[in-house]
């Protein structure tokens, strides 16, 4: 699936791993946290070999995947509560964390109804929530704002942004190369498992002739072919 | 990670598992329909004409059949509730919610013990409605406390083993459907034993699967202890069985839980 990938996240930056369906952008992720082993190479995060030392990784990292990984049968502040009591935390942190953190993401009002009953958006608000609660150095978040409207989306965007401000170091994968310009000090990009380029969202845009506006300029730019063959309509669309 | 943590969250997760059950009361009680279901049919349906075929003298009545009945419906009892299990573990994995305990640094047998110690609870709640039940037909015992105390011990071995059987089928499956049928084995085999019907009148070959399967020797045993008769070889190969199919159903699902990621949605 990967293929000779080399990268290095400086702690406190965001990184963007940019990529179209299948890239193997997941897969990465995957690997980073713990869910799959890779089958040569080293990988150490937070400091710790993730092979070797896969709890310490556990315990320094957050992971929200690409599906909202929730309980659906829980409420949405019992769903936090879980995690705030797998992390041990106390009691009254607890309690107030849980608060805080459905104020922040403006779920309080359906905080006490089952998030079954909830949207996508919601759900995908409270599995980032869910994620924060445990309290990450570095934060993996793999595709969060797909299938998000603008909103949704930009409130993603500020989170990560004052996740970093207190330090925290994100990466994430995205498809979307404005995602990528907003929010990453450096991307990579992903095609068939290579990294095929790597840089600032600036360097990057300047490899494109003219300057580049999308994720299928940037590819078509380095690989000659389209992000997604199957989805040409989206090229001229704009 | 310490012991401590271990015990902390396996409770953790115990109370998760005992709040999905207090909140879809309905779905415990779908899991008990299904043996009850049974014991009305074959007790007021075919129970006349199956009595009259026990090996009773002058033949037996459809008081004698329920009573031959009774410790079969149990453990289609224990197999229902483990059905159940086996759906519960793959909402868990294919929501991805496997894939987010797993990326926590957590006591990982928590996850697994969370499931097994709830479905034990459930299958301590169906059997007593089930003892309940079959009581209130007319099922009587001749045991005494020492007969029921080792009929229950048996009994929650048997669903000790069980859970752990469809923790791992509910790990392999694909998807939730899948984890719902394949245990369907679990309910099917007793029919093909000696609880609804003694099997010296099977057919060869037949006969000899129903002798020599495990549901066999787990329904002799309890039939024995709640009736008072002596137990003989069949309580230490109830007790055999048991122990090897949680021991296949432990491994196996250690190993599933370390290497599935939930599929693409």
């Amino acid at each position: 699936m990967l293929d000779g990938v080399d990268l290095t996240v400086p702690a406190g930056s965001v990184y963007a791993l940019l990529g179209p369906n299948g890239a193997g952008k997941t897969t990465m992720v995957n690997i980073l946290s713990t869910l799959l082993a890779a089958d040569a190479g080293e990988v150490r995060v937070a400091g710790h070999d993730v092979r070797r030392e896969p709890a310490r990784v556990r315990a320094a990292i957050g992971v929200t995947g690409q599906f909202s990984a929730i309980d659906m049968f829980l409420t949405g502040r019992e769903n936090l509560r879980l995690m705030a009591d797998l992390t041990h935390l106390d009691r009254a942190t607890a309690t107030r964390d849980v608060e805080a953190l459905l104020d922040r993401f403006d779920l309080a009002d359906a905080a006490d109804r089952r998030a079954l009953t909830w949207s996508g958006g919601m759900r995908r608000r409270l599995d980032l929530a869910m994620t924060l609660i445990t309290r990450p150095r570095l934060i993996f978040l793999d595709e969060p704002t797909t299938g998000l409207d603008p909103r949704s989306r930009r409130a993603v965007w500020q989170v990560v942004r004052e996740q970093v401000a207190d330090g925290v170091t994100v990466l994430l994968t995205t498809q979307y190369l404005d995602e990528a310009d907003a929010l990453a000090d450096r991307v990579g990009v992903l095609d068939a498992g290579t990294l095929l380029a790597e840089g600032t969202p600036s360097e990057l845009k300047a490899q494109v002739p003219g300057g580049a506006t999308s994720l299928d300029d940037v590819f078509l730019a380095l690989t000659g072919h389209a992000a997604d063959p199957a989805d040409t309509s989206e090229v001229t669309a704009r | 990670m310490s012991t401590t943590y271990a015990v902390r969250d396996s409770m953790t997760m115990l109370r998760r598992n005992l709040r999905h059950l207090s909140r879809y009361p309905s779905l415990a009680v779908m899991l008990i329909a299904v043996p009850v279901v049974f014991l009305l049919l074959f007790v007021y349906v075919f129970g006349g004409t199956l009595g009259a075929g026990l090996p009773v003298d002058g033949g037996g009545s459809r008081a004698d059949y329920l009573n031959y009945l009774v410790p079969g419906i149990w453990v289609m009892t224990v197999s229902s509730v483990a059905n159940g299990t086996a759906v519960a573990v793959a909402i868990d994995r294919t929501g991805g919610m496997f894939d987010r305990f797993r990326t926590m640094d957590i006591a990982r047998v928590s996850v697994l013990t969370g499931h097994v110690l709830g479905a034990v609870i459930r299958t301590v709640l169906a059997l007593t409605v089930m003892v309940g039940f079959a009581l209130l037909l007319g099922f009587r015992s001749q045991a005494g406390v020492a007969g029921w105390l080792g009929a229950a011990g048996l009994v929650l071995l048997l669903a000790f083993s069980f859970t752990w059987l469809t923790v791992a089928m509910g790990l392999a499956a694909g998807s939730v459907e899948t984890a719902s049928n394949t245990p369907l084995v679990l309910m099917v085999l007793p029919v093909v034993s000696s609880g609804f019907v003694p099997t010296e009148q099977m057919p060869a070959g037949l006969r000899q699967f129903a002798e020599h399967q495990p549901f066999t020797p787990v329904i002799e045993t309890l039939r024995a202890l709640t009736s008072g008769t002596p137990v003989g070889s069949a309580g230490w190969l109830a007790v055999g069985w048991c122990v090897v199919i949680a021991g296949v159903g432990y491994a196996w699902s250690r190993h599933a839980f370390g290497r599935t990621t939930a599929p693409a949605r």
